[in-house]
């Protein structure tokens, strides 16, 4: 079976500042991979590679068989394959829930408004937000605009998604839901890539979990052995750290 | 304050009185001028409905992404410098004097009214053009991100995305431009538009009384005033939202 998403010796550099020094990462369909490191190591960038925002400087990403990095592929089709979650949802204040969801479907995809809002309240629905349909961002907790905002990437039927830091901007108590949110989605079969701070959740969800430090992957595997036996010795220190500070 | 004690103990101010402020000159004059003043309304809203649609477009224009668009993006740029460098006292001439002289079939028979409003047009549309690319330029980031990463291509994000919330931010400012877009209409006068700047030089070539150019003052300040008042009560609006988004 072909890899869902393939990453090829990427490199990103703004300037002489290298951000990713040569990422070789092989996805499965239905594959939960989850991506942990310090701040500044290069989880974020690789996630903005794969969706387009940043052009990477060299190498190859190959989304469902596709090389999306070739010179003239058309972005907007690529993207619309693929959903990202952003750790400050990003939702366009000056509309309605619903309407932060069925833009992509109407306007990108050329669905009806009957048949997306249709689809948007059945996913609305399925995250309990059913009630907060007609709201504005402003008036949702935290917790909330995030679920709205994984539903807006969703309503696109993406192959893949993306899920950048996604409890980070959270208030502490506002987690969890989110993360459930995550965990259904990872059982119904979603391909994900996760950039993630919640070791216990990355322990729990993930099929594999990589290590990133300065720009590489210096250490991958199931999580059970990276979290309980790490090989590596950056991997080891990080792991210590975070069980220092108690959140693992 | 000040101005009033010094125009009321002023060697000269039984003169000023008589000849700018006689309640007989005063009823006689506001009926012709307010005859002008309906042509400064005319002029006012003409011009500010082109400049909100032609400044937006140039805004858009200087927005385009990529090398291909680079000429459009030049030309929004040195329109913008130019109109907003020259005086609008010399584009009223320019085009007024200018565009009659060139002999064209369509371009040089228009009416003095219609260049003069042309030359309103061209200069506020650069001012405006500048509120929109700020309010753009507000928008952040990372609303472009979201709204790229479901797919919608530049001007679908621009359309739906970035310019409903770029406008309503550039509200305020942009109704101070028109604020100052009504007062210049008085300078299409200089063409010879009859407008209440021009009755009211009329009215003191004929009775050696400047009273006029006071009623046209009081005409300009009473449209003024609702759109000042309106303007704050935006950004009050906007402040309170903004406060309750925060909280």
């Amino acid at each position: 079976m072909s890899d869902a998403l393939a990453l090829e010796g990427v490199r990103k550099s703004y300037g002489a500042n290298e951000v990713l020094g040569g990422i070789d990462l092989a996805v499965a369909p239905h594959e939960v991979v989850c991506l942990i490191g310090a701040s500044g190591s290069g989880k974020s960038t690789l996630l903005k590679c794969v969706n387009l925002i940043e052009p990477v400087t060299s190498g190859r990403i190959v989304v469902d068989g596709e090389e999306i990095t070739a010179r003239g592929v058309d972005v907007n089709r690529i993207r619309r394959k693929i959903g990202i979650v952003f750790q400050a949802f990003n939702l366009f204040p000056h509309m309605t829930v619903i309407d932060n969801i069925t833009l992509g479907p109407r306007k990108a995809l050329g669905v009806g408004r009957a048949e997306a809002n249709r689809a948007a309240e059945e996913l609305l629905e399925r995250f309990g937000l059913a009630e907060k349909r007609l709201e504005y961002p402003d008036r949702l907790s935290g917790g909330q605009q995030q679920r709205a905002a994984i539903v807006r990437a969703l309503a696109m039927k993406p192959k893949l998604m993306l899920l950048d830091e996604v409890t980070s901007a959270l208030d502490p108590e506002l987690v969890g839901g989110v993360l459930e949110v995550i965990r259904e989605l990872a059982e119904s079969g979603m391909t994900m890539v996760i950039a993630t701070h919640e070791m216990g959740f990355a322990r729990d969800i993930a099929n594999r979990v990589c290590f990133l430090d300065a720009g590489l992957i210096l250490e991958e595997g199931p999580p059970a052995r990276i979290f309980e036996s790490p090989e590596n010795p950056r991997t080891q220190q990080f792991l210590q750290r975070i069980l220092e500070a108690g959140r693992l | 304050m000040l101005v009033g004690v010094l125009a009321v103990l002023a060697p000269g101010s039984q003169k000023v009185q008589q000849v700018f402020f006689s309640p007989h000159h005063f009823a006689k004059s506001a009926g012709p001028v307010w005859h002008g003043f309906v042509i400064n309304i005319k002029i006012m809203v003409v011009a500010e409905i082109v400049v909100l649609v032609l400044a937006l477009g140039i805004a858009i224009l200087r927005g385009l992404p990529g090398p291909a668009a680079f000429p459009l993006r030049a030309l929004a740029v040195v329109y913008t410098d130019v109109f907003r460098g020259i005086p609008l006292i010399l584009v009223v001439f320019i085009v007024g004097l200018g565009l009659p002289g060139l002999q064209l079939r369509f371009v040089s028979t228009q009416s003095v009214f219609v260049y003069g409003t042309i030359a309103l047009i061209l200069v506020y549309s650069a001012y405006v053009t500048e509120v929109y690319r700020a309010g753009i330029e507000s928008v952040h980031a990372s609303q472009v991100a979201a709204a790229r990463s479901l797919g919608l291509t530049h001007w679908q994000t621009q359309r739906h995305v970035v310019l409903p919330q770029a406008v309503r931010r550039v509200i305020p400012p942009l109704l101070n431009d028109f604020i100052g877009l009504q007062k210049d209409t008085a300078l299409v006068s200089l063409l010879g538009v009859v407008e209440s700047a021009r009755e009211a030089q009329d009215y003191a070539a004929t009775y050696f009384n400047f009273t006029g150019y006071v009623v046209a003052a009081v005409y300009f300040v009473l449209l003024t005033i609702p759109l000042a008042r309106f303007t704050d009560w935006l950004i009050r609006r906007d402040q309170r939202k903004t406060r309750a988004a925060a909280g």
